[in-house]
Formats: structure tokens, C-alpha cells, sequence
């Protein structure tokens, strides 16, 4: 075998967030004229790493070595000089402008005045030696998204750059099309130009295409080594490490319970082609926490979409007790249909309207809080305060904008309007994201009590823990699709990790 | 047909050329800052502000054209006032903008009270009815040099956009923000100096107003062009050279009221006047149920 060089060498990194440390040591060696992918569970680093070697964070601690020398890089144009570049999860493209406006552009330098006809020529000689033919004169809006993450990489191809680092650069394209790029990648590198550094979930395309692998976990670097000395179980293990199964929670054994919820081959797509959610089928029974598990951006936020009304399913449909149900105001009424969706303060709140009238939401327009059309204040800030003391909301008064309060009290302040009423079916999406350890405790232990008393749950976190210790049954979700489940008593975490990296 | 469908088509095509010069100027300015993401309903407020003062600095140094400079330079101060305000998180730059034609207004109204009753040296023009010596004829096509400038600035932009380097960059600025962040520039700062630039040319728009035609200095006098202009430039597809063509159709409408007043018609008067403002209405109206793609720069909120 020929000797290897290194191309970047990181030592001793370290990079901390406010509190969070996001990087803790992490020591790495990627060879040159590789395909080296880079593992690990959302949160690992992965990003960091990247956003460290672009520049666009600066590392406490610890240096970047190009070559064998240290480098310092403190924004992209440092990175494009030593021959880095990266291609970003969303493309970086503009679609009004022609590929060959597009290619110049990203140049360091542009000419004053440009002469198209040499310009041209310059670039219809660089399109020759790429192996991926692309119009120069097509407007970006009209190329298929292949195509596009094709250009992002040519781009960087056109700035000279010697080692790309692509943040998952095939979760916005098909299967078929995640293959043409990640080849078009493989061929440049088995030529000799390119270095390649690819932050990936998927098995699929690790084992399909990479060489080497390192794996983060927490922060710290986990393993690593040659693909090939790998089996895909060993990965999983190396990426989720050994999950303690935290599930000092108190339930009630659930007997044979009925059905539910349930969802019957949910299909949505964004644009015609491109599926979000496809075909996706699931069922719950009542006092049962059906948990999703998956990487992120494979449909969860969609399906929570759908499931509260804010988007349309294209076909399928959602039954509760064998009924259609139709998410309107209506129905969810009627149904005690509840749901708590990410990020609530932006999905489930009026952030300049009090706490009070934010927990009124659901039923200031039923009695006892109206009569004859007119909302009595009075009724709901009364029952504002019984909800703000139950659930221990910490807010100055009933009366403060809810944009006020911390996200830990906006998550529960909106927990106690869902569940201020009976509770049949509750959905809920990433509850603890972003709380402290007392919120989690909090919030986690409500949820279970709905459960216990008989409530149908989903949930769907990016938390694995959170979703080993509340839930009966998991299921995995990847690319729109509900692909495997299991109750939690015969979990196999290696098996966990291969599903979710969409084995 | 007799003779007066000619007097009155020889008049709308004079008033064409006479009206539409500000419609152009202020229509490009408006072309320029939108192409870099933004919109700026302010024009109307420096176009009235470069009427004031060019007027003024034409008076008081005598020379017209440093009234024009002069114009230039203080609606380009209110273009980089808004460039700079609406970099700031969470300013709406349409909201910005009426505050700027407010603010305008009123400024050119406090100071230009005593610039109502003298007369300044107008700008200079020439014929280009050389072949003809009707009187009529040649009146029609007195051309003023802003129109001829107006022109060569469409024609600049129009190839700038496309072959410059600042081009490009404003382009990006206007079509991806994320992109040009990411591509090292400084979205912001495009945005500011791209503003500043729209208002310098409503500036000199608003200062034709008070140097040529109508030619005096009053406080109605810029009478919503500044705003019009943001519809001629959605009905110009964001393309300085149909900003001449639109700017020309402008200028007939606008010329149509006193164009049938002229041969004698008095019946519906102030409706015909109206006519520049029914073509807003109409052409809102058109290309706001259309949606074609990759014509508006992707970054404008319209």
C-alpha cells in the first residue's frame, strides 16, 4: 500500500457553547485523496467540527493542521485560500442566475467588468475535465436538486479547492440522485483531486461509499477507522453508545388495550416528486406512548404538521376508534384530540396576547368562559391561575405576553392547556428540547400521567433517551416512513442505530 | 381624421418625452434598490426633497445642473438613511419607506416656502425636429439632456447588471442572502449603497420637475410619481430598459389630461389627468394574479 499523507489533522479540539460543550478534545486524522465520513447522533459535533474548519467558529482549544502545518482559519475566505471548502445542507445557490453566473460569483475575485466570451471559454475548459456535465447557461431554478448539490460541488471544484466537507449533502435528494452525487464525489477522489470529508446518518452511503469513518458521540470522539473493518452493528453501537434504559417512571402495566389513533398511509410531498411523508402507517392504543424514534428532517415535523391541522395530507388517512378524523376545531373538540408541537412558542402561541389568553386558546369560546359571544376575561384569568399554579408556570401574572416567559415555562404553560381538559389523544414533539434538568423531570412525569390515565400518546423526539424512557412501543422513522417497530422491552440498540441510519 | 387627433397625438407625444424623464429616473433608482432585495417607497419622499433643492441651489448659484448635483446628493442622503435604518433587525423597509415620504414632504414643504414666488434658471433643451419648421412640431420634440442621460443610464444598467462585477453582486444581494452571506459579502452594505445610488437618480428625477417642466417650484409637485414608480418597475419586470418603455407609457397618460385640454376638450378634465393613476391600478392589478417565476428578485416581499 502507498504511503498515506494526512490532509487535515485536528488535535485536542475543544469548543464550548455558553455552558454546553460541544467539543471535548476531539482528535482527528483524515487522509488525503479519502472519503471519509463523519458519524454521530444529532448533537454529536459533527457540525462543529465542520463550522471550526470553515471558520466560522474559532476553537478554544487545540489546532488544525493542513499538511502537517498548522493553520489558522478565521472566516470561509481563509478556508477557500488553503483549498477548503463545504457544501452546506441547503443550497447556497441563486436560482435567477445561469450556472456560469453562479460559478463566477463565488470567486474570491470578479473583474470589474466582466468579458463574458473569455469567461466562457474559462469555464466551458473547466466543465471538460469534470466528470458531471452541467449547462452553463440553464438557470439554476430549472436544474432537478441533484443537479444543483452537482453545481455546489463543482463550484468549490472551480475555487480549487482540495478537500470538501459536505454536511449531509444528500437529505434533500432522492435515493437515485443522493447515488449520481455521491459517485460524481467517489470519482473525483479515486482521481486524485479531491479529498472528501462527509457528515452522514446513512449507512447506505458510509458503506457504500467511504473509506474511512469517525465516529462522535457527545462531543468526544467515539471511534473510528477503516469502513471496511466495520460491521454496520459495531457502527450503531460506536455511534449510540451503551444507553443506560432509564425507566424509573411509574406506569401502570397496560392490559390488552384498543386501538386508538391511528394513521393509514399518510402520504404528503413538497413538490410533485419529492415525498415528505410517504406512506406512512402507525397505530396507537389508548394509555400506550408510541415513540418515533429517527434523525431529524426525515419527516417528524411534517407528520406533526399534519396531525394538528396545519397541512394537508396529499392521501391517506388518520382514524381515531376506526372513525375518520378530520383535524379542525370541531373535531379536535370532540375527540379531545391534543397536541404540543415544537418549538411552541412559534407553533402553538400568540406571543404578544397574554398567558392567560394563550391557555384560553382552546376554550374560550365554550361555557363557562363566554357567554353570548362576549369572552369573560374574568373566568378565564381565574382559570389561568389554577393551570399557572398546577403546573407550576413561573410568570409575573396571568397577564404578562407569554413572549415573556423562558422556553421551559412557555412548554409548560402550553402543556396545561392541552391538558387542561380531558385528554384522549395527545401528539407531542421534542416536549423537553432545550429545558433544564428540573423542566425535563417536570414535563416527563406529566406525560406519563396522561398516559396512566388512559390517553393514546405520540411522541417524536430527537432524544433517544427520552423516548427509551417514556415509551411502550418504538418506532423508527426514516425517509417519511415509518420502517421499524418494537416494543421497548425487546429493544437491541445496535438494531435501533441501523434502522434509524435507515438500514 | 382631422386636424385636431393630430394636434392632440402630436401633444401626448410630446408630453410623452416631457413627463416621462422624471418617471425614468425615478423608476431606475427604484430598478437599483430593488434589484438588491429591498423596496423603497421613500422616492417619493427624496424626489420632492431634490425638487426643493435643486431648485434652490439652481437659484442661488445660478448654474441648473449644480441644482441637479445638488438633488442628487440629498436624495442620496435619504436613500442611505433608509439603506442604514432597514439593516437594522426587524425594521420593515415598506413601513420605512412611507416614513420617508412623510419626512420629505415636510422637509421640502418647511424649506422651500420661500422658493415658491422666484424663478431659477431652467435647464437648457434642444429640438430634434431639425427637418421640420412647423412650430407645433418642433415644440413637441424640445428633448431636454436628462432624458438623453436617462437613456444611456437605462442602457449602462441594463448591461451593468449583467457584465459588471457591482452587477452581480447586487443581483445577489437581491436573489439569496443567505447565499451572498455565505459567498463573503456584505448583504447589508449592497443594500445601503444600492439604495443610496436609486435615490440619487429620484433626486435628479424630482429636481427636473422643478428646473424643466413643469419648471417652478410647488409643494404638489412631485404628486405620487416617487410611488408609481414602484408599479412601472413590477410592469418593467425589473429591467431598466423596459423602464424607459413604461416610463414612456407613463408619460403619454400623464400627458393625455393636458394634451386634450390643449385642442380644446374641457368635458372630463380631471378624469383624463387621472389616467397615470388608473395604469398603477391596472397594472397592480395584472401582475399581482400572476406569479411567474425568476422575474421578481427572489428577496423582495411583494
Amino acid at each position: 500500500m502507498l504511503p498515506m499523507y494526512p490532509a487535515i489533522t485536528l488535535k485536542n479540539i475543544s469548543k464550548t457553547f455558553g455552558t454546553v460543550k460541544a467539543l471535548k478534545h476531539v482528535s482527528l486524522n483524515i487522509e488525503q485523496f479519502s472519503f471519509h465520513a463523519l458519524m454521530g447522533e444529532n448533537g454529536a459535533g459533527k457540525s462543529t467540527i465542520a463550522k471550526c474548519l470553515m471558520g466560522f467558529y474559532k476553537a478554544e482549544e487545540g489546532e488544525i493542521l493542513l499538511g502537517g502545518k498548522e493553520i489558522s482559519i478565521s472566516n470561509p475566505k481563509d478556508a477557500h485560500k488553503s483549498g477548503i471548502g463545504m457544501v452546506y445542507q441547503h443550497f447556497m445557490l441563486v436560482d435567477n442566475m445561469t450556472v456560469a453566473e453562479n460559478l463566477i460569483i463565488a470567486r474570491d475575485t470578479i473583474p470589474a467588468l466582466l468579458n463574458w466570451r473569455k469567461e466562457k471559454n474559462e469555464l466551458e475548459e473547466f466543465m471538460k475535465e469534470m466528470p458531471f456535465q452541467l449547462n452553463l447557461k440553464a438557470f439554476v431554478r430549472d436544474l432537478s436538486a441533484g443537479e444543483k448539490q452537482k453545481l455546489e460541488i463543482l463550484k468549490m471544484l472551480y475555487l480549487k479547492c482540495k478537500i470538501l466537507i459536505l454536511d449531509e449533502p444528500t437529505s434533500v435528494l432522492t435515493p437515485g440522485e443522493a447515488d449520481e452525487v455521491l459517485s460524481f464525489l467517489k470519482n473525483l477522489v479515486d482521481r486524485k483531486l479531491l479529498t472528501v470529508i462527509i457528515i452522514s446518518h446513512k449507512f447506505r452511503e458510509i458503506f457504500g461509499y467511504a473509506d474511512a469513518v469517525s465516529v462522535l458521540r457527545k462531543g468526544k470522539y467515539a471511534g473510528g477507522g477503516k469502513v471496511s473493518d466495520f460491521s454496520k452493528a459495531e457502527l450503531a453501537e460506536l455511534m449510540l453508545g451503551n444507553k443506560v434504559k432509564e425507566r424509573n417512571q411509574v406506569r401502570n402495566s397496560q392490559l390488552e388495550a384498543p386501538v386508538k389513533l391511528q394513521l393509514k398511509k399518510i402520504f404528503n410531498e413538497e413538490e410533485a416528486g419529492i415525498p415528505i411523508i410517504d406512506k406512512l402507517s402507525l397505530s396507537v392504543k389508548k394509555g400506550e406512548i408510541y415513540g418515533v424514534a429517527g434523525v431529524s428532517g426525515n419527516g417528524q415535523k411534517r407528520l406533526v404538521e399534519i396531525l394538528s391541522g396545519q397541512v394537508k395530507a396529499n392521501s391517506g388517512k388518520i382514524l381515531i376508534d376506526g372513525r375518520e378524523y378530520n383535524p379542525v376545531r370541531k373535531s379536535m373538540k370532540k375527540e379531545q384530540f391534543h397536541c404540543l408541537p415544537e418549538e411552541p412558542m412559534k407553533n402553538a402561541c400568540v406571543p404578544e396576547m397574554s398567558v392567560a389568553e394563550n391557555m384560553a386558546l382552546r376554550y374560550y369560546d365554550h361555557n363557562p368562559f363566554q357567554s353570548k359571544g362576549v369572552v369573560k376575561t374574568k373566568v378565564i384569568n381565574r382559570k389561568a391561575e389554577d393551570l399557572i399554579r398546577d403546573f407550576n408556570v413561573k410568570t409575573p401574572t396571568p397577564g404578562t405576553p407569554i413572549k415573556a416567559l423562558s422556553g421551559g415555562n412557555v412548554q409548560r404553560a402550553i402543556l396545561a392547556r392541552e391538558l387542561s381538559s380531558e385528554v384522549e389523544i395527545l401528539v407531542i414533539s421534542n416536549p423537553c428540547f432545550g429545558l433544564d434538568f428540573n423542566a425535563i423531570a417536570d414535563i416527563r412525569a406529566l406525560i406519563m400521567q396522561v398516559r396512566n390515565r388512559g390517553a393514546a400518546v405520540l411522541l417524536l423526539s430527537e432524544d433517544l433517551d427520552e423516548i427509551i424512557e417514556l415509551s411502550d412501543r418504538i418506532g423508527v422513522i426514516f425517509n417519511g416512513s415509518i420502517i421499524y417497530e418494537t416494543p421497548v422491552e425487546e429493544l437491541s440498540m445496535s438494531i435501533l442505530g441501523e434502522k434509524m441510519a435507515g438500514h | 381624421m382631422d386636424q385636431n387627433f393630430w394636434l392632440i397625438l402630436l401633444a401626448i407625444i410630446g408630453g410623452a418625452i416631457r413627463v416621462s424623464t422624471p418617471f425614468l429616473f425615478v423608476s431606475l433608482g427604484e430598478c437599483i434598490t430593488e434589484k438588491s432585495g429591498r423596496i423603497n417607497l421613500g422616492h417619493e419622499g427624496s424626489m420632492i426633497m431634490g425638487a426643493m433643492v435643486g431648485y434652490g441651489v439652481s437659484l442661488f448659484t445660478g448654474s441648473a445642473w449644480l441644482g441637479i448635483l445638488a438633488a442628487g446628493c440629498i436624495g442620496s442622503l435619504f436613500g442611505l438613511f433608509h439603506g442604514w435604518i432597514c439593516g437594522k433587525k426587524g425594521v420593515n423597509d415598506i413601513a420605512m419607506g412611507i416614513a420617508l415620504i412623510m419626512l420629505g414632504t415636510g422637509l421640502a414643504f418647511f424649506f422651500g416656502k420661500s422658493l415658491i414666488k422666484p424663478t431659477a434658471p431652467r435647464l437648457d433643451d434642444f429640438s430634434l425636429a431639425w427637418w421640420s419648421s412647423v412650430p407645433q412640431i418642433t415644440q413637441a420634440f424640445r428633448i431636454n439632456w436628462l432624458f438623453i442621460l436617462g437613456i444611456i443610464l437605462a442602457v449602462v444598467l441594463h448591461y451593468g447588471f449583467k457584465y459588471s462585477r457591482w452587477g452581480m453582486i447586487v443581483r445577489v444581494a437581491g436573489e439569496n442572502e443567505e447565499a451572498g452571506l455565505a459567498l463573503g459579502y456584505n448583504v447589508n452594505k449592497i443594500r445601503t449603497i444600492s439604495s443610496a445610488l436609486g435615490t440619487f437618480l429620484s433626486g435628479i428625477g424630482g429636481a427636473y420637475l422643478s428646473l424643466y417642466y413643469p419648471g417652478s417650484w410647488n409643494e404638489g409637485l412631485s404628486s405620487g410619481q416617487g410611488l408609481m414608480a414602484v408599479a412601472l418597475v413590477i410592469f418593467a419586470r425589473w429591467k431598466p430598459m423596459q423602464c424607459f418603455v413604461a416610463s414612456l407609457l407613463f408619460g403619454g397618460a400623464g400627458a393625455l389630461g393636458p394634451a386634450l385640454q390643449g385642442a380644446g376638450f374641457s368635458y372630463g378634465y380631471y378624469l383624463f389627468n387621472a389616467t397615470p393613476y388608473i395604469l398603477t391600478l391596472i397594472i397592480i392589478i395584472t401582475s399581482s394574479s400572476k406569479k411567474e417565476s425568476g422575474v421578481a428578485p427572489a428577496e423582495l416581499e411583494i
